[in-house]
């Protein structure tokens, strides 16, 4: 039985300019070199041993990924002090990051706490000065909203500003704050909506225990903390450009969950044997393995067409970006539930890395807008009103 | 017959360009009959760029055939209407250049391009589908000829087909990979039969074809005697190409049909099917962008493995759209345009009504590889998984149960 070729309908829908999906050599080579500290410095057993500590944040690691690699200035420009890289480049790091469960704040400061700074007045000293220490890596930042925040939502009210520029209120949730020196708070103030830089050390933070070992969270609480407002143009533009940001790259650090979940996996049914076979042999597995393995790739597609919209800047970033979250979040969640599974006995285990990739892609579903915000979101961009 | 490289200097867009300003001005589309000026640019070497000098190509690289449409689009020159030919472009002309004679690449590839001769396909049987090396249609030798006798099934074209690739047993003493041909069929021969095989949708693409006494001459041969299985592969290779190979727009497939009838009917919308639909929007916009990395790949000379989940994730889709559309129809979903079996010349996936849409798509996981066969493919070639022990391999094709 052959296959007709298909035929191409007609649409009312305009189909964007063809992102660019692959790889560049200096995105491999960038990739080679993350991967190569982090298979030194970060295997899956000294994340295991550095979660059940104090402090999950390895500072020596962060210094040399963020410092000696520039993974931390990627998105800042270089008259700010930073690689001026793009989008693409940050999400190359974070499949990197993801594929090791990595304990660092890379996603929060170098890309949420980053872009908010970048979309306020960069001309601002306060501004550049901040992000020149951003960029760098000897500051640690945290854009302090709820991990779970989305983009497309209006301005968060938990934070009052006085007309002396003293922040009051509670944020729950804002992951790596533990991690921060300095709170990149929204607030609102006698002049609306803005952006405050606050001392970390001049709030309240207190730790839950979190789901994911891996990104703690925490709350924080202002009690009139000193804090300093950053000149922006449309501070509630510049958070919401962050979360966007945030969400389209969240995507690439879902694929690298995927990505080892997929090859440890078949690593595992290639050796393990069981009625005579190796347990990769039986079809009923296989068939599950081959449906994943689709589900990867076409989140690698899905997660570059994010990251090459916002490195360009393209009119279709919203729509690329709630497709690229509405996709990898369950494509992440999916694999790391058949890595358990697939792993029987062992994957139930607290000694075997599975559950730490089940427990990051899990968080990372509710994180920066769930699967099921982006499909709203889409609803409205593609024009496909909901009923009534 | 010359063959020329692709480092053969000036073959380059622009070279592909002059030419086909020269092909224009030498047969202007406007005063040249349809068949004349397709046989002229077979001649001019643009028919497809890649396929060597002589035989309609210039030896360039396959990136360059974009170049030559685009221009001849432009001057408003008739094509040779590739959707109506699809299984001799994608399937027998590929082989007949990797395996075929000279006498048999100049004798077949001139027409196949113009569309002067369709060619259809036959490999699939009633009882070897998925598994189609255990075919049985036999081909003795009688002298310089071979007399072929068997049943096919699932051949689209057949009833307008001048020329058919077939595979046959010619030695059951061999395993069944070991002892098969390959061939050219003249369908005009008195012992081939077309029947129409009328499908659930009600109407018939496809043919059943009984071979009685066929006699095909040895110089139709393509192959080696007991190479065909190895022949058969680049022809289900470039299938699989074919397929894998096409730009798609945004909501190009079945999804645009599910969206205009969400967008043109608010009376219809409900929460559950709203979400459902989102889903597959995703789903489809993403199987799209996957579909184009593959094509990156192809074009930046590095093809990776997931052009062969692009056909998976395409029946999954068509299948799952299809079935929300005629849901989302409620009433109107209990009819259904016509159960008349006709006989359509182009197969159009997304075209008649929901039903039929619904329907077509069941194929979708069947036709040229079943998603099953191609989930195997994957996790043994792509993810390197260990193959099922198999006890149908090494033994002599007439031992095997049957």
């Amino acid at each position: 039985m052959t296959t007709p070729t298909p035929q191409t309908l007609s649409t009312s829908q305009t189909t964007p300019a063809s992102p660019d999906l692959l790889y560049s050599d200096v995105e491999d080579e960038l990739r080679a070199s993350v991967r190569a500290l982090l298979s030194d410095r970060c295997p899956p057993s000294a994340v295991l041993a550095r979660c059940e500590s104090d402090t999950p944040y390895d500072p020596e690691l962060w210094r040399t990924l963020a410092g000696a690699l520039g993974t931390a200035g990627l998105l800042v420009p270089e008259r700010l002090g930073g690689q001026g890289a793009s989008a693409r480049e940050a999400a190359v790091v974070l499949e990197e990051l993801g594929a090791a469960v990595t304990p660092v704040p890379f996603l929060t400061s170098a890309v949420l706490a980053t872009c908010a700074l970048l979309g306020c007045d960069t001309k601002d000293e306060a501004v550049a000065a901040l992000l020149q220490q951003l960029a760098s890596g000897e500051t640690v930042a945290a854009l302090a909203v709820p991990f779970t925040a989305a983009p497309g939502v209006p301005f968060p009210r938990a934070v009052r500003a006085s007309s002396d520029g003293e922040l009051t209120g509670t944020l729950t949730s804002v992951a790596d704050a533990t991690a921060a020196g300095v709170l990149v708070v929204p607030a609102v103030g006698p002049e609306g909506p803005g952006l405050y830089a606050v001392e970390a050390a001049a709030a309240r933070i207190t730790a839950p225990v979190p789901l994911d070992l891996t990104r703690p969270i925490a709350d924080v609480g202002l009690a009139g903390a000193p804090a300093r407002r950053l000149e922006a143009p449309d501070a509630a533009a510049a958070l919401d450009g962050a979360l966007r940001a945030g969400a389209g790259l969240l995507a690439s650090e879902q694929l690298g969950i995927a990505q080892w979940c997929l090859e440890t996996t078949v690593q595992h049914l290639a050796e393990r044997h069981q009625f005579g076979r190796p347990v990769g042999s039986f079809q009923a597995v296989k068939h599950r393995l081959a449906d994943l393995w689709l589900e990867v790739v076409s989140a690698r597609a899905a997660a570059r067409a994010a990251a090459d919209a916002l490195a360009s800047g393209s009119d279709d970033t919203r729509v690329a970006v709630a497709v690229a979250q509405a996709y990898c979040a369950g494509v992440a969640v999916h694999a790391a539930e058949e890595c358990v599974q697939l792993h029987g006995g062992i994957g139930m285990t607290w000694e075997h890395p599975a559950h730490l990739f089940l427990k990051r892609a899990k968080a990372d579903e509710a994180a920066l807008g769930t699967p099921g915000h982006h499909r709203t979101a889409l609803a409205a961009a593609v024009d496909l009103p909901a009923a009534g | 017959m010359t063959t020329t490289g692709t480092d053969e200097p000036g073959l380059d867009a622009e070279e592909v360009r002059r030419r086909v300003r020269e092909l224009l001005a030498a047969h202007d589309p406007a005063t040249t009959d349809r068949l004349g000026f397709l046989r002229a640019r077979f001649d001019a070497g643009l028919a497809w760029v890649h396929f060597p000098e002589g035989l309609g190509g210039l030896g360039a690289p396959r990136a360059l055939q974009a170049v030559a449409e685009a221009e001849l689009a432009a001057a408003g020159a008739p094509d040779n209407d590739p959707r109506r030919i699809g299984i001799g472009l994608g399937m027998a002309a590929p082989t007949i250049l990797r395996y075929g004679t000279e006498e048999q690449r100049g004798r077949f590839l001139r027409p196949l391009w113009t569309g002067e001769e369709v060619w259809c396909q036959l490999f699939s049987e009633p009882d070897a589908g998925s598994d189609l090396a255990s075919l049985r249609t036999r081909a003795v030798r009688d002298g310089d000829d071979w007399v072929v006798t068997g049943q096919k099934v699932w051949t689209s074209n057949a009833h307008n087909a001048r020329w058919a690739i077939l595979i046959a047993r010619t030695d059951p003493e061999m395993p069944k990979h070991r002892g098969i041909t390959y061939f050219v069929c003249d369908m005009t021969d008195p012992g081939v039969e077309v029947r129409p095989l009328r499908q659930i949708t009600g109407e018939a693409e496809f043919n059943e074809v009984f071979l009685t006494g066929v006699r095909i001459p040895d110089a139709y041969r393509l192959g080696d005697i007991g190479e065909g299985w190895r022949v058969a592969q680049t022809t289900l290779m470039n299938e699989r190409v074919a397929i894998g190979g096409t730009r798609v727009p945004r909501e190009g497939g079945m999804i645009g049909a599910a969206a205009a009838t969400w967008r043109a009917r608010p009376e219809l919308r409900t929460p559950a099917l709203h979400d459902r639909l989102l889903r597959l929007w995703v789903d489809s916009e993403v199987a799209r962008l996957t579909a184009e990395r593959v094509r990156q790949q192809l074009a930046a000379g590095a093809p990776g493995p997931e052009g062969s989940g692009v056909k998976l994730a395409f029946a999954r889709l068509n299948q799952q759209i299809s079935g929300l559309e005629l849901e989302l129809l409620g009433e109107e979903g209990l009819r259904y345009s016509d159960w008349s079996m006709t006989r359509p010349q182009i197969v159009d996936f997304y075209g008649r009504d929901a039903g039929y849409r619904y329907l077509r798509a069941k194929g979708n996981s069947i036709e040229g590889g079943t998603s099953e066969i191609l989930r195997t493919i994957i996790a043994e070639r792509v993810l390197g998984l260990p193959a099922e022990p198999r006890t149908d391999k090494d033994v002599a094709w007439k031992d095997l149960p049957r």
